[in-house]
């Protein structure tokens, strides 16, 4: 066991874990920030998907001893304010009615969230590319790409 | 105008209640609805008659409906609340949806599957709506002393013309509740639906894109242990034995212990390969995983490994077979065959497929002494009830199950070992537990959508009519063949054949049973006849469904022709087939299942030599469409689940053993292989709506093969098609 200070959707928050336990577990079990989801644990479906440093990593493959001071998001901490979808994304989401059970959202909103700030007009084929890790068992990437395509018109 | 009654032999499907705070409360049973059969009606289902739902009307006018249908992703959690707050007469606006507290009203007697959930509470949320309305408007006559007829409702207000006073539903709402329930009351005219059939946004939309604890595998509560399972690697091995002493000392642990939770009366929910289980119990799911990575478990053989490539030659000599007694026979067959000009005959098989919901298998259970707490993503608490209480040695009555949103379920949460296992572990160790399992125990633990073999012939005379159909087909969980669907009843010499098959490798229903697979296979080998026959794919179809609607064989067919031609007329219109588009290949396909109607379009093109998926046209019969929003979504979902599984997904069985155990070998559909586009039109028909979570899977793997051949020039008969080397994009 080690204690870790980490910076949490701008807040210090301190775990004490093991140092291979993946920031997927300390969100979920330590710090009770169950939005990231939990599909493989492999790093094949995105479904654990958060923001270190503004950069979308599986946190089930990321062991809570190399996150150090790096800013971490999560979908909790996507918009200013807690449980308000105020960010493009999560807007656009609602507005092309995305979800259908819902289980890999959380990951394709974090995902598509970064993609945009590095890219604020990708196209289709750099939506597919960025996206191509994200599995969504119910089959919703055509309103995806639909959704993600409203955010950037919206952003820039 | 219809009228509807709320009663039957002097029992109520409503009662009333004063709310507390103020306002009205009116209980109603989610299924009072099914539009009982003539049998049925002299001995209801008690069932039909269990409050399960509730519509609150608080003095504020704010209308709460509250209702047990958990959310599998069907968006019937959104759909079923318009169809009451239609009835009532309301603005959506204004309406709250809620999961009705399960603790309270027990668990609903409602199967989340097979796509009826709709279809079943349709007459009893149009009335429960149109009584609470009814009730209000009586309270409001009463308070103006005014006749009850001279009342008019719109948007929540209750307005009495010729005085000129109008009254907001809250307002009335505590008066209201002290009114008997009327014996019957009146429906809505179709033509004055004002939120059914308008496009409405998912209820959960923004607590699913801000994360917020829904699934089972959120769940928490204080004090709480994490449990994780080990079942056999191998199908037909058991437990021999484990050294769990070196694990109970790694950080976090609390106990190793063996499972059991074979049911003495096994119900068709109990389907489990593995009832004797290994389970890790820890402080977090990260030191529960290691100790079961950690932990060494010696399993020994009970009956042989089978194998994937076993099964397939097996199937193949089971159709050199006939059935001792046909599933259908019509005309001779026989000679037909003999005397046609041509015959066509192929096979087609399918894999086995696991479910992979994204979100894995997962129960909470509490049990103590006197009573158990289940909490999860079940599809049928009713069973994990009885099954639960009978492992559990404890009565049902001391068993509480709520339902949670599912991450997903195509007929996988229908099986609920897991919420037994949970319970067995939780009253073996004294302490609430969360059960997760791992994306591999899910994979591997069977339950599959069965793989199967169909062979087909078809005979056609001189002058390309067609006279003679022969199925027969077998699978690792019995026949997929339906052997009165079309197009049985569209030709005079049709034989259907059963033919079994015994393993020992779990199946269980797996989105659109059996019909996801029966569907792409017809419709390939109906392309096929066509083109043999010099014949356009649509007109050969619509020929033999005009054979249906004139002068249809046999007794029963179960479908309607004019339903099914309605569909493919559509789409032909809407895709404008038959013209010749340079670059791009056309498959269609037609289906029915799940009482809809689909036909579908696929558009192909070849980019760099691949084949892409440009375009799906989808048309659709399935009655009364309630939230076109959420029944575009459906679709749009079956269809990318539709042409993943037949283009890539496939499980594979060595000496036992899955071999596909993660997302890394098991290959499902991702964002670039989906279609670029997808246009669904409704058939507007008034009629009372049916099934939307699956009917748009099946056919599409029809479509995808007859572009696939266009495009390349090739029949795919094996899925998954990428064992031809075809590759979408
Ligand atoms: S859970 Fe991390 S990628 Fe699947
Ligand atoms: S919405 Fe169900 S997995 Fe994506």
């Amino acid at each position: 066991m080690a204690t870790y200070n980490l910076n949490i959707n701008g807040t210090n928050r301190q775990v004490d874990v093991e140092s291979d336990t993946p920031m997927l577990w300390v969100l979920r079990d330590h710090l009770d920030l169950v939005g990231t989801k939990y599909g493989c644990g492999i790093a094949q479906c995105g479904a654990c998907t958060i923001h270190l440093n503004g950069n979308a990593v599986r946190s089930c493959s990321v062991p809570v001893s190399a996150v150090g001071d790096q800013a971490v998001i999560t979908i909790e901490g996507l918009s200013e304010t807690v449980e308000k979808a105020e960010h493009a994304v999560q807007q656009a989401w609602l507005e092309h009615d995305v979800p259908q059970c819902g289980y890999c959202q959380a990951g394709q909103i974090m995902n598509a969230a970064a993609l945009l700030t590095r890219n604020s007009n990708p196209s289709d084929e750099e939506i597919d590319d960025a996206m191509n890790g994200n599995i969504c068992r119910c089959g919703t990437y055509i309103r995806i790409k639909a959704a993600i395509k409203t955010a950037a018109s919206k952003m820039s | 105008m219809t009228l509807i009654k709320t009663r039957h032999n002097r029992r109520s499907f409503l009662k009333v209640s004063t709310a507390a705070g103020g306002g009205m409360i009116l209980g109603f049973s989610w299924l009072a609805s099914c539009t009982p059969k003539k049998e049925e009606l002299l001995t209801m289902p008690d069932e039909w008659f269990d409050i399960n739902a509730y519509i609150k009307i608080g003095e504020n006018g704010v209308v709460t409906i509250m209702s047990p249908n958990p959310e599998i992703g069907q968006n019937v959690k959104t759909s079923m609340p318009m169809i009451v707050a239609e009835e009532l007469d309301i603005n959506w606006k204004h309406v709250v949806v809620e999961q009705a507290d399960l603790n309270l009203i027990k668990y609903s007697r409602q199967l989340a599957g097979g796509s009826q959930s709709i279809r079943q509470g349709w007459q009893g949320l149009r009335m429960a709506g149109a009584t609470a309305r009814r009730m209000l408007m009586e309270a409001a006559a009463k308070q103006w002393q005014v006749p009850l007829g001279e009342l008019t409702t719109a948007d929540g207000i209750i307005t009495h013309k010729a005085s000129n006073q109008s009254i907001g539903y809250g307002e009335v709402a505590s008066s209201a509740a002290g009114i008997e329930v009327p014996e019957e009351v009146e429906l809505k005219d179709q033509k004055d639906f004002k939120i059914i059939g308008q496009p409405t946004k998912n209820v959960d939309g923004t607590k699913i894109a801000t994360g917020q604890p829904l699934f089972g595998l959120d769940y928490k509560e204080d004090g709480m242990l994490t449990a994780m399972i080990i079942h056999a690697p191998a199908f037909g091995m058991k437990l021999k034995s484990y050294d769990a002493s070196a694990v109970k000392s790694m950080p976090g642990i609390k106990d190793v212990i063996t499972v059991q939770t074979e049911v003495e009366e096994r119900q068709w929910s109990d389907t489990n390969a593995f009832t004797e289980i290994v389970a890790v119990v820890g402080n977090s799911t990260w030191e529960v995983m290691k100790a079961k990575k950690a932990l060494n478990v010696e399993w020994e053989w009970d009956t042989p490994g089978e194998n994937t490539d076993e099964h397939a030659q097996e199937f193949v000599k089971i159709l050199e077979s006939s059935a001792k007694e046909p599933a259908r026979l019509d005309g001779n067959p026989k000679d037909a065959f003999k005397n046609a000009a041509q015959v066509v005959e192929r096979f087609f098989s399918a894999p086995l497929l696991a479910h992979n919901t994204l979100e894995p298998m997962n129960f909470f259970a509490h049990v103590t002494s006197d009573k158990a707490l289940l909490v999860g993503p079940i599809q049928t608490p009713e069973y994990l009830s009885k099954s639960a209480a009978s492992v559990l040695g404890l009565d049902e009555k001391q068993i509480t199950i709520q339902m949670t949103r599912m991450g997903g379920g195509f007929g996988r949460r229908l099986y609920g070992h897991f919420g037994i296992e949970a319970a067995v572990i939780s009253q073996k160790i004294g302490a609430p537990i969360k059960l997760v399992y791992t994306r591999e125990d899910d994979m591997t633990q069977g339950t599959y959508r069965p793989s199967y073999l169909v062979k087909y012939r078809a005979a056609l005379d001189e002058d390309n009519n067609l006279i003679g159909i022969h199925i027969k087909g077998t699978g690792s969980h019995g026949s997929p063949i339906f052997a009165n669907r079309f197009p049985a009843g569209t030709v005079d010499n049709y034989l259907a054949e059963n033919l079994n098959f015994q393993t020992n490798i779990s199946a269980g229903a797996w989105r659109a049973p059996r019909s996801n697979f029966m569907a792409g296979a017809e419709q390939a080998f109906l392309d096929e006849v066509a083109e043999t026959a010099g014949k356009d794919p649509i007109d050969f179809r619509l020929e033999l469904f005009d054979r249906a609607i004139n002068n249809p064989v046999g007794e029963r067919n179960d479908y309607d022709p004019e339903r099914y031609a309605g569909v493919l007329k559509l789409v032909r219109e809407k895709s404008g087939w038959g013209k010749d588009i340079p670059g791009v290949y056309r498959g269609v396909s037609a289906y029915f299942c799940h009482n809809s109607y689909v036909a579908q379009v696929l558009d192909m093109e070849m980019v760099s030599g691949k084949p892409v998926v440009k375009k799906v046209w989808c048309a659709v019969d399935c009655g009364i469409v309630v939230n076109p929003e959420g029944a575009r979504n459906q679709i749009e979902g079956g269809i990318i689940d539709g042409i993943g599984h037949a283009m890539y997904s496939s499980l594979t069985i060595k000496n036992g053993a899955p071999e596909q155990h993660n997302f890394d070998r098991y290959r499902l559909i991702r964002h670039r292989e989906a279609p670029v586009e997808i246009e669904t039109f409704f058939v507007n028909n008034g009629i009372d709506p049916t099934g939307l979570g699956e009917p748009s899977l099946p056919p599409i793997s029809g479509a995808l093969a007859n572009a696939l051949y266009k495009a390349t020039g090739k029949r795919l008969y094996r899925q998954p098609f990428t064992q031809q080397d075809i590759v979408l994009g």
